[in-house]
């Protein structure tokens, strides 16, 4: 399986409709969102997300001369319960892992959440947690 | 060195023969140009009242703009039937400047770029490719009969169709080449497409000017060819080439201070600049005939230095011109030029990209902002990364413009463009 999730991260300025455009883009191209993050300043923003198809996301922002980029990042299953992103972040602490950033959705229809990390370094990540944590892989978002 | 006996000239011996050539010099104007006679009279001043070097700022500036009032020949102070040679200037605006030469100034010019080219290490056994256009502009034919007066094997190639100079420069085996920085690279560049070692030609010493290029460009051209690249400079207002020219100690350009008496001003308040400042150049020629120029204010900008080179030469260093003074912005008392700027971006690896320079006032104060169009070499999906390359960018305008700007960063192709080129200065401080 792999474990290394896609995400497309998008520079766009504060002002009115940029982040619009991406999602109109996005449409147009029959892409569906399925987790997103918005990190800004004043001046611009760092807009982080994973779709069913990034490949393609990837593409098309491009031709519209968004500056894309791709990076991978990994998606953790976590339990829609109090205590649940406690418990979690708790085993990667004791992993002595450093956490770049995280974001998470909630999976109404399947009755779960999904936390996505991006870790310093990924594959580092992987190998300490596997056993302890459930990974997602890029099909979950394609499929679910 | 082409004439010793001048080129070594201690600092004192140098001002002594500019006093005195400069005397002469105003004296000469004065006699001999209407144009001259008319500013120095409106201001009350004599040929006479020039006693030291420090009282040539009592005499008026001339611009581009008296050339080309006085076109063609009013700037002139001979009759153009007793001329030998007229050469022009291509004007961006308007009418080109047209300059002539005597006899007597076509032999100090040959000799001055006899003195350029020996300074960068050329001698009589150099064989030199000469790719300056042959016609009006002051390059080619200035270039060409300095070094055949140096005693070298000139090829007149001229300018165009770079496979075949590249076919003279491997049949040939010339050791010099003579262009514009831009067209080295050119020629570089053609030679590794068509597959040619570059270090299996002959050249040894590159002579590059009639445009201002970089210490990179220099790094970019020695790499690329096997070559050292040597800057010289010179306008056709006041000669031509060999107004000043680098040694093989690449420090600045020795300025031929025996003909020309350089002064640099505040392009702003006209006053001259501390010692080793930098602000705009200004040349007067000391020794020409049919076309003397006082205090002419070449709107380049450069900073001078006087202490003895490393070479034996006492001759005041011009560094590279860093900008024209008309693209100079005054942020808060500082001078700016967009080639600062230029640099600053440069030092960091990846960000060369479009900007722009917005500038404001903020209750009475100014307010200066970098705008940097994004690209994917310093755009991260990290915000702590993304913030390093925002500091790494203003840490390093600050090191070169030596005040503070505020940098952000926008989307590609969002800044305003005019032919093809994105506005460099936005000026919305008024005045
Ligand atoms: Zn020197």
């Amino acid at each position: 399986m792999d474990y290394k999730i896609t995400q497309i991260s998008v520079f766009i300025e504060n002002k009115k409709g940029r982040f619009y455009n991406v999602t109109k883009i996005l449409k147009e191209n029959n892409i569906n969102i399925r987790a997103l993050n918005l990190a800004d300043t004043n001046d611009f923003g760092i807009l982080r997300f994973c779709v069913n198809k990034p490949e393609v996301a990837y593409e098309a922002l491009k031709k519209e001369h968004f500056i894309v980029k791709k990076n991978e990042i990994l998606a953790a299953l976590m339990e829609d319960r109090p205590g649940g992103l406690m418990e979690l972040l708790e085993i990667i602490n004791e992993a002595d892992l450093n956490i770049e950033y995280v974001y998470t959705f909630v999976n109404a229809k399947a009755g779960h959440a999904v936390i996505l990390l991006k870790f310093e370094n990924i594959d580092e990540a992987y190998e300490k947690l596997k056993n302890k944590i459930h990974f997602l892989d890029q099909e979950y978002f394609i499929e679910n | 060195m082409f004439e010793p006996e001048v080129e070594l000239l201690n600092r004192e011996q140098i001002e002594e023969l500019q006093l005195e050539r400069l005397k002469k010099t105003v004296h000469y104007a004065y006699n001999n140009v209407r144009a001259y006679k008319e500013k120095l009279d409106s201001i009350k001043i004599k040929p006479q009242d020039i006693k030291s070097l420090q009282d040539i700022i009592k005499l008026p500036f001339t611009t581009k703009e008296d050339f080309r009032q006085n076109y063609p020949y009013g700037m002139f102070a001979k009759d153009v039937k007793s001329l030998a040679r007229i050469h022009a200037s291509s004007g961006t605006t308007g009418k080109s400047t047209i300059v002539g030469y005597t006899k007597k100034d076509l032999d100090t010019w040959s000799n001055l770029v006899a003195r350029l080219a020996a300074c960068a290490g050329v001698g009589s056994d150099d064989i030199v490719h000469i790719a300056f256009g042959y016609g009006l502009f002051t390059g080619g034919f200035g270039l060409h009969y300095g070094l055949e007066k140096l005693g070298a094997t000139v090829i007149p190639v001229s300018s165009g169709n770079t496979r075949r100079q590249i076919q003279l420069i491997t049949d040939l085996k010339p050791t010099v080449l003579v262009c514009t920085p831009s067209y080295a690279l050119h020629i570089a560049e053609t030679l590794r497409k068509e597959n040619i070692d570059p270090n299996s030609i002959s050249l040894r010493i590159g002579l590059f000017g009639a445009e201002p290029w970089s210490e990179q460009m220099r790094k970019k051209l020695e790499e690329a060819l096997p070559i050292k690249a040597y800057d010289n400079y010179g306008l056709s207002e006041v000669m031509g080439p060999g107004v000043s020219a680098e040694c093989t100690y690449q420090n600045g350009m020795h300025i031929f201070e025996d003909h020309f008496l350089v002064e640099i001003i505040d392009p702003d308040t006209l006053d001259p600049v501390k010692e080793g400042e930098y602000g705009e150049l200004v040349i007067t020629t000391l020794t020409k005939e049919a076309l003397p120029v006082i205090r002419y204010r070449t709107r380049d900008i450069t900073k001078l230095d006087k202490s003895k080179c490393a070479c034996g030469r006492y001759m005041a260093r011009m560094s590279k011109p860093i900008g024209r003074s008309d693209d100079m912005m005054i942020i808060r008392g500082v001078n700016v030029f967009p080639t600062q700027i230029e640099e600053a971006l440069f030092n960091i690896e990846g960000v060369m990209s479009a900007y722009q320079i917005v500038l404001e006032k903020e209750e009475a104060l100014d307010k200066a902002t970098l705008l940097v169009e994004v690209n994917e070499n310093i755009f991260f999906d990290e915000m702590k990364q993304q913030r390093l390359m925002l500091e790494k960018i203003k840490y390093e305008l600050k090191t070169i413009l030596g005040i503070e700007l505020d940098v952000k960063l926008v989307e590609p192709y969002s800044l305003e463009r005019s032919e093809g080129k994105a506005k460099r200065i936005i000026d919305k401080r008024g005045i």
